[in-house]
């Protein structure tokens, strides 16, 4: 447990994410089995023990103390699980072992509700401060140790010295504590089975299409799609059920039932989950409606439900077709679509992302010209002749995303980095003009946070820029003088009842620095609110 | 003849200036400039320049010289642990409070009664500095930074072995530990001999002039470096102690990648560590922790405990539940937030 707990404190306190890495491999090596295998589980929210309410560790921790002390430590302190790990007495046995992970979970699955927080006192006798607070984190539910599944997925790989699309391919046939994983990735033992239709697989992805080598691409090796602001998906279509993923293997057919529940697919297949409204594909705000819903209402599903457009076939029936040309494997997906879907009732949940037509170059640049008004990101080009491969392979697949919205706006504070950004003032918070309603002048109110989009040299300039205009400072924080415009790119706005100034920008990152322009001349909010589509 | 032994408050006063001791006419650990001064240790908070007679330890006096050069007090006397020193008819004895080099306890008596001034001060064992004596009193004075039972200090050792971890787990990294300048530095440069890395710790230079000191005072600090200008790809793997200020300071940036850690026992708060941006926040402090705070109170055996500064509410608290009265002092100018 203390292994585990040191890890988990650790992560919280690594901002970067190849030192995460180095964590959870060292974690891995180093840590036995089956301890590192529900280390495993816990980290990837695979853990199921029965879950306490933060109420009844409150009561657990106030048998042990003062009440007047624990008030005045929780006001402290400010979280409730650290305050009960800190305060909790420690009057260590002679003799007394410290409980490891395995024996915890293994005891609390065993469990009911009712012995689970006499259990949890019996541990937290038993640990120091930081045991105490990663055990309160595993019963309480969420870790939240700023990791995903795919960076510990990437670490297994590290530490096994094989390829993330390896671990990928056999994680969705394991269980915890993953023996059989770890004796591959640890002792060299034979790999385990793929189950081949219940396995996500590792989807291709294209590069960013460099405008400048289009001149050495021909047209004709290409084909042409729209680029679709949803979510991209595989689907592993089963006999009963249909299996949905994300992009980086998480499943979430959870929140949409009425993809899930289809049965009879079989096939894998990869496309764009989207919602349909009023017979239109709906924008991403619609469909972020529907996104990370533990529960999901009738009503959700009758007023944005939703569907895939499909692009492509990675599994016909058992025959795994990632081999093929893309050509080959849009003529088996259309064969598909025509025998499984056609014009009967799964038509309300899929359709075929249609391919453009084209003869140059000119052409497409012309249609994605037009992306916006088709609720489109930009294009995809994909080779003719590309077979399936996972990562994202050079050459074969491009993504050519239509030019961003950019708005300009005055910097109000900046933040100190973490990590190698330290000593650098790296998280821009900067705002756009209203009118002040009781005053009547104009005013700058925040409209977003940015902290990627320029150079290194850029960085110093910023960073010297914001020490020698500081206004005031609050920890971290500095305020500087409203005087420098930003120009920020972003990916779309929608409505915010969480920002004071009512929008809220997707991706926001400084797209240029504008030393030239006075802050007077900086957007408005009406102007940006105004570029909200709903 | 009991009813001949003054009360404690009759001869010794909390004033905005510090403690003033009536009879011996002088004050303890003074905020502003004294006549008379009896310092308990040499930082910053509890001594200050300009002074005009000041009583410390040896090594407090070298510290205070070492700060202040001529301020450092128009006449100095030093007074040995142990030794006694009668002014006015107050009798005065300083016993070590294990804080930082130098530092102690103020045991006054004055027509039988004891009242011990503790100064800052810590129960651990710490190798650049001899331990806190224990001694019976009326009246016993304490700090309260950490007075609040979320406060416990974990085993330094502990808390070094995971730097030492750290450090192998990113040999291309530099490790930046923030340290205060005094006592802070030169126990962790101890505390990683101890712990067997016996190769160069690398110094900002605001640390320089006190290691020297403690070196000249007997304690062995090893391989110590100046980071200087030294170019960044030497720095690989290195250990660098600086004050916790450089850490955000362009300083910094001459070092390769740098693991931000910090020493200090606030660091016991997850949130505190995060707002310092720290990559790697160690445990480790130089004040008694509240079990600590709690067990000194019991065992000097006074019936009356006073508490100068820090979360006296939850001490007082804790000390009145076990039948010791306790007051607060409320002595302004002692740094409540200073990097412990």
């Amino acid at each position: 447990m203390n292994r585990f707990a040191a890890l988990l404190e650790s992560l919280i306190f690594t901002p970067g994410r190849n030192a995460k890495l180095a964590r959870l491999a060292d974690y891995f090596a180093t840590t036995p089995d089956p301890d590192r295998g529900w280390a495993l589980a816990a980290l990837t929210g695979k853990l199921s023990i029965p879950g306490l309410k933060s109420a009844a560790i409150r009561q657990l921790a106030e048998s042990r103390s003062d009440p007047v002390l624990f008030g005045w430590s929780y006001d402290y302190v400010g979280d409730l699980a650290e305050t009960v790990a800190l305060i909790w007495p420690e009057h260590h046995e002679p003799g007394e072992t410290v409980p490891t992970l395995t024996e915890v979970v293994e005891k609390a699955q065993a469990a009911g509700r009712s012995e689970a927080p006499k259990l949890l006192a019996d541990w937290l006798d038993r640990l120091d401060a930081t045991g105490r607070w990663a055990l309160i984190k595993l019963f309480t539910g969420a870790l939240r140790v700023g990791v995903s599944e795919r960076l510990v997925k990437t670490a297994l790989a590290a530490f096994g010295t094989v390829s993330v699309d390896e671990v990928e391919e056999v994680w969705p046939g394991l269980q915890p504590p993953y023996a059989q994983l770890f004796a591959w990735l640890g002792h060299g033992e034979t790999r385990p089975e793929v189950d081949h239709l219940a396995a996500f697989r590792p989807l291709m992805l294209a590069q960013a299409l460099d405008e400048a080598d289009l001149a050495k691409l021909e047209a004709q090796d290409f084909r042409a799609e729209w680029k679709w602001d949803g979510i991209r998906v595989q689907l592993l279509g089963g006999r009963t059920q249909t299996r949905i993923f994300s992009r980086g293997g998480e499943e979430i057919g959870g929140s949409f039932p009425e993809i899930g529940l289809l049965a009879g697919l079989e096939a894998v297949l990869d496309g764009e989950l989207l919602v349909r409204i009023d017979e239109q594909h709906g924008s991403f705000n619609e469909l972020q409606q529907r996104l990370n819903r533990k529960t999901v209402s009738a009503r959700q599903i009758r007023e944005r439900p939703a569907f895939v457009r499909l692009y492509d076939i990675l599994f016909d029936g058992d025959e795994d077709v990632r081999a093929l040309p893309f050509d080959t494997r849009r003529a088996r997906l259309e064969q598909w679509f025509a025998r499984k879907v056609g014009n009967g009732p799964l038509a309300e949940r899929f359709d075929l992302s249609p391919q453009l037509s084209f003869r140059a170059w000119t052409d497409l640049a012309e249609a994605r010209r037009q992306a916006e008004s088709v609720n489109a990101e930009g294009l995809m080009l994909k080779r003719g002749d590309s077979p399936y491969v996972a990562g994202r392979p050079k050459g074969l697949w491009f993504k050519w995303k239509r030019d961003p919205d950019t708005v300009d706006a005055v910097l109000l504070y900046a933040q100190r980095g973490h990590g190698r950004r330290s000593s650098f003032y790296s998280d821009f918070t900067f705002g756009c003009w209203r009118d002040n309603g009781s005053e009547g002048g104009p005013e700058l109110v925040p409209v977003g946070k940015a902290y990627f989009g320029f150079t290194d040299t850029e960085l110093q300039q910023l960073d010297k820029w914001v020490r020698n205009h500081t206004v005031e400072r609050f920890g971290p924080v500095r305020r500087v003088e409203p005087a420098l415009v930003l120009e920020i790119a972003y990916e779309g706005i929608r409505r915010s009842t969480r920002h004071k100034s009512g929008v809220a920008m997707r991706f926001p990152r400084i797209s240029r620095i504008r030393w030239d322009k006075p802050a007077a001349e900086a957007d408005r909010l009406e102007s940006l609110a105004a570029r909200i589509r709903d | 003849m009991a009813s001949t032994i003054p009360r404690p408050e009759t001869w010794l006063k909390p004033t905005p200036r510090g403690l003033y001791v009536e009879p011996g006419d002088f004050y303890i650990d003074p905020t502003g400039g004294a006549d008379r001064a009896v310092i308990t240790h040499g930082h910053a908070d509890h001594a200050r320049p300009g002074h005009g007679r000041v009583l410390a330890t040896p090594g407090t006096l070298a510290i205070m010289r070492a700060r202040y050069g001529e301020n450092a007090g128009r006449q100095q006397q030093a007074l040995d642990y142990g030794e006694r020193l009668d002014i006015n008819g107050v009798s005065l004895c300083f016993k070590p409070a294990g804080h930082v080099l130098g530092s102690a306890q103020a045991v006054l008596e004055w027509r039988g009664s004891r009242v011990v001034v503790s100064g800052d001060y810590k129960r651990r064992r710490d190798p650049t500095c001899p331990p806190f004596e224990v001694t019976p009193c009326d009246v016993f004075v304490t700090e309260a930074t950490f007075g609040l039972p979320v406060f416990r200090h974990p085993d330094d050792a502990g808390e070094i072995a995971r730097l030492l971890h750290s450090v192998r787990l990113f040999p291309e990294r530099a490790h930046l530990v923030g340290v205060y300048a005094l006592g802070k530095a030169q126990r962790v440069i101890m505390l990683l001999r101890e712990a067997g890395w016996d190769g160069p710790i690398w110094l900002h230079g605001a640390l320089v002039a006190l290691c020297d000191l403690y070196r000249d005072q007997g304690v062995a600090l090893g391989d110590l470096r100046h980071v200087g200008d030294t170019p960044k790809a030497e720095l690989r793997g290195a250990i660098v102690l600086a004050p916790p200020s450089a850490i955000e300071d362009r300083w910094s940036r001459r070092l390769p990648d740098p693991v931000t850690c910090a020493a200090s026992g606030w660091l016991r708060i997850k949130q505190r560590a995060r707002q310092g941006g720290l990559e790697l926040p160690l445990v480790i402090s130089d004040h008694a922790d509240w079990d600590e705070l709690n067990a000194t109170i019991d065992e000097v055996g006074a019936p009356e405990v006073w508490v100068t500064h820090g979360r006296e509410e939850a001490l007082m608290h804790a000390a009145s539940q076990r039948g010791i009265r306790a007051r607060a002092l409320r002595l302004i100018g002692y740094e409540d937030e200073d990097p412990s």
